[in-house]
């Protein structure tokens, strides 16, 4: 019973999202303001349907309700309570009801906001939103549908993968959708502008907010994955290039430009083509991303199951970008710039150096994902794009994008006078040079490790350059230190929110660096009572035990570790066998730190427990790379605050 | 002219769209075994029904080597019944399907059995050689071995009655010698 429920108020809310979308368009077509309100109670009651179905899945999951066969393939009777509530996003329908569950809030959200204040964009962006949800639930009643019957009803279920029995796997997908669903807010309010021929700035400041939302949740979605690779996975590492990473990377690289490019066309009134350019390129990455990950046409560790939901993506993904782009195309004239760039030394320069540096790393980072699809399309030749291939290109990119992030702020707008550059560089150039010869008298050899501190310091320098001086300002005015930043940082939250994120990116580039130019690792096989050591530690391999969990069988080591200062502590790596999976899962032991983890997996061993083989990690600097998100989450925070004052810093 | 080239705009997106779904026509996960063309790893099973069943008996004919699991959703369950109805219709000419269930449990594996009404010998593969010598990956992958022994083809993923019927004609249609 309960799943037929599920499935009809899919078909029902299908119907009511269909209908709202044509209501809305119409409506806005022909300024017919009940039309629009009818639409508004279609989007009203495919929140509610979504969020009941929603329920209801979460329900046949508490309940083990195996003749749904997504039930029967995520979990079993021993999955424990949590994980059968998070298991219900642990796999493709599930994720797909979430990803349509956001959008029906955001459209809700979108009505409540905007009904009043943007009047001619208001009924399109809706028509737009409903549409696209629209489409989600036709994935979730054809082709993914969530409430399936499984026939013979199985004894017990599959169970969930076990790698995603993690907190990092419960909030990874819905940080990341969040981002994802996000976007399709400023993609409809750009829609609606080339629609109605309204493509000034009103699009813009209409979803600001949203748009620095859905980057923000983006980032994070990103970074968890990152932490659950690091700290589940087993190989030491964050990001592999691998291509589900790589999907969700895209949007962020092009939503990042966008963040920085509609700064110029409210400033300056320019790059109103661009703009629109890349809402409808990030919409359709994110699109992209989901097709790329569900189709099964690129091979990835994520693996996915294929079948039509592969086809009505890719259809979709056509229709979203072949529409907008020939909107686009059909408002040419509308879009020309009124402004000019005046000067290469700019502000505006480098910030349209900023979106060519992000929208060409996006571009490498396709190109190397879908290249294997070239590659047999062409030449029949099955090859695989790797890390080495990414890293080379991306470098060069980051390195300048994260200098330009010191540039962009304090340079001028129009044109940058000789005297303002000396009066905002300067220093912080010197900083630069002196923290690069700093590292060098550390010992470090690395020249691109030296080179990224170095540029980083150079931010650093400039943001510290730019609060003090605005301080010193008001303190002029009368006002003590801590009034002034707070008076400052408040009246300037966009500003100084966006300073503030791009600390976060600092820190999480010196983690990055300092990961990759400073970890060391081994491998021993080790005698019971036997040690290793690396990097100062001592690791003594003091035994096996066997342990049996409510849904695995686990193998734990048990390994003494000592340091340089000869405190010891005790670390226990596993591995887990799980019944329904071929190969064990290895269970991590780690001890995190501000300049070094220490990072243990257990590899093989005998069945008798006097032998076990290990990887030993000493992981330099990865914690900055966490902390850099919690510095990121503080300015994505404070940028999206209401302003209090009208005009653009 | 300069009217004309926007509309390069959206069309500059038809290449990329098209290479996408030229993407449906592949199956990155057939990855061509390295057993294929090799001998097939010689082994003895017991059945279920407690029927001793071995590789080198069953030379002349053709022999399809199924890997399931009672907890392969759903891929297991939608071969099962294609696997039976193609035993069941070419069993006279020539050929054998063999069952191994890998990493199951006895109860759960002879539910399954039972379920699908399978009628071709069943063998649990208790200590996992019989997969780690054909070096299954994940279930169900199925083996199709040729009359003189050797591993001809391997398929991943459900098999269908069309994949059975074209890989076994083939394999009849070779002389034995």
């Amino acid at each position: 019973m309960v799943p037929e429920l599920g499935q009809g108020a899919l078909l029902v809310a299908l119907a009511l999202a269909v209908y709202g979308a044509a209501a809305a368009a119409i409506g806005g077509h022909r300024a017919r303001t009940a039309l629009v309100e009818s639409a508004q109670r279609a989007a009203v009651g495919v929140f509610a349907l979504v969020t009941a179905a929603f329920a209801l899945l979460v329900y046949a999951f508490l309940r083990f309700d195996f003749s749904v066969r997504y039930v029967a393939n995520n979990t079993n009777l021993g999955t424990p309570f949590y994980y059968r509530i998070t298991g219900v996003w642990g796999a493709l329908e599930g994720s797909i009801i979430l990803w349509g569950w956001m959008l029906a809030l955001f459209t809700l959200i979108v009505i409540v906001r905007h009904r009043e204040r943007a009047r001619d964009l208001y009924p399109w962006a809706l028509a737009v939103m409903l549409g696209v949800l629209s489409f989600f639930l036709l994935v979730m009643t054809v082709a993914a549908p969530p409430f399936a019957r499984l026939s013979p009803v199985p004894a017990d279920g599959r169970g969930l993968n076990p790698l995603l029995e993690d907190t990092g796997m419960i909030t990874h997908p819905i940080a990341l959708y969040l981002g994802f669903t996000g976007f399709t807010v400023p993609f409809a309010f750009a829609l609606a502008a080339l629609v109605t021929g309204r493509v000034g700035e009103t699009w813009i400041t209409l979803t600001r907010r949203w748009t620095i939302a859905a980057w923000y949740f983006l980032s994070l979605g990103l970074l968890i994955g990152g932490w659950w690779s690091y700290h589940v996975l087993g190989w030491g590492g964050y990001w592999a290039w691998d291509p589900v990473e790589n999907a969700a990377f895209m949007p962020w690289l092009t939503g990042t430009a966008l963040l920085h490019s509609v700064m110029i066309q409210e400033r300056r009134r320019m790059l109103k083509l661009w703009n629109l350019a890349l809402v409808i390129l990030t919409f359709a990455l994110t699109l992209f991303g989901t097709f790329l990950t569900r189709s099964g046409v690129i091979a990835s560790v994520h693996a996915f199951t294929q079948g039509a939901i592969g086809v009505l993506f890719l259809g979709f993904l056509a229709v979203v970008v072949l529409t907008a782009l020939a909107l686009l195309a059909w408002r040419w004239d509308a879009l020309r710039a009124q402004g000019e760039l005046d000067s290469v030394v700019s502000r505006e320069s480098a910030f349209l150096l900023n979106n060519v540096f992000l929208v060409a790393a996006a571009f490498t980072v396709f190109f190397g994902t879908v290249f294997p699809l070239v590659s047999e399309a062409l030449r029949g030749v099955k090859v695989s794009v790797g890390g080495p291939f990414f890293n080379q290109v991306n470098v060069p990119l980051f390195l300048s994008l994260i200098f330009l992030m010191g540039v962009g702020p304090l340079i001028a707008w129009r044109r940058a006078s000789l005297d303002n550059l000396r009066r905002n560089f300067v220093a912080p150039v010197a900083v630069g040079i002196a923290a690069a010869g700093l590292v060098y008298a550390a010992g470090v050899r690395s020249t691109l490790a030296a080179l990224a501190l170095a540029v980083a310091a150079f931010v650093a320098a400039t943001i510290a350059l730019d609060l003090v001086r605005a301080t010193r300002a008001r303190m002029r005015l009368g006002e003590g230190v801590v009034t002034a930043v707070r008076r400052l940082v408040r009246l300037h939250n966009r500003r100084y929110g966006g300073f503030v994120v791009h600390l976060g990116i600092l820190v999480i580039a010196v983690g990055v660096t300092g990961s990759h130019a400073w970890s060391v690792q081994t491998e021993a096989t080790l005698k019971r009572g036997e040690a290793a050591t690396l990097a100062g530690y001592r690791v003594r391999f003091d035994g096996l035990q066997a342990r049996e969990e409510s849904n695995h069988f686990k193998v734990v080591g048990t390994f003494t570790v000592t340091d340089r200062r000869a405190r010891a502590t005790v670390l226990e790596p596993s591995k887990k066998f799980y019944p329904q999976e071929m190969s064990p899962i290895a269970g991590v032991d780690y001890r995190l730190g501000l300049v070094e983890d220490l990072y243990l997996v257990l590899g093989d061993f005998t069945r008798d427990g006097n032998q076990a083989t290990i990887k030993l990690q000493v992981n330099r600097l990865v914690s900055w790379i966490w902390i850099g998100g919690l510095v990121l989450t503080l300015g994505a925070a404070l940028a999206v605050l209401p302003e209090r004052r009208r005009a653009p810093a | 002219v300069r009217r004309a080239l926007r509309w390069l705009l959206p069309l500059s997106a038809i290449p990329v769209l098209a290479l996408l779904a030229y993407g449906f026509r592949t199956n990155p996960r057939d990855i061509p075994s390295p057993l294929v063309g090799r001998p097939a790893a010689a082994f003895r099973l017991t059945s279920f029904a407690g029927q001793p069943i071995a590789l080198d008996a069953l030379r002349g004919r053709v022999v399809v080597l199924n890997f399931w699991a009672s907890w392969c959703y759903p891929a297991c369950y939608e071969e099962a019944p294609a696997l039976e109805r193609s035993w069941r219709e070419w069993r006279d000419r020539g050929v054998t399907v063999v069952g191994v269930a890998i990493q199951d449990t006895e109860d759960k594996a002879k539910k399954f059995i039972e379920d699908f009404g399978l009628t071709f010998v069943n063998a649990p593969d208790a200590t996992g050689r019989v997969s780690i010598d054909y070096g299954v990956y994940g279930v169900p992958e199925t083996f199709f071995i040729d009359r003189r022994g050797r591993i001809r083809a391997k398929h991943v993923g459900p098999v269908t009655d069309e994949v059975f019927r074209a890989t076994v004609q083939a394999l009849l249609a070779e002389p034995t010698g």
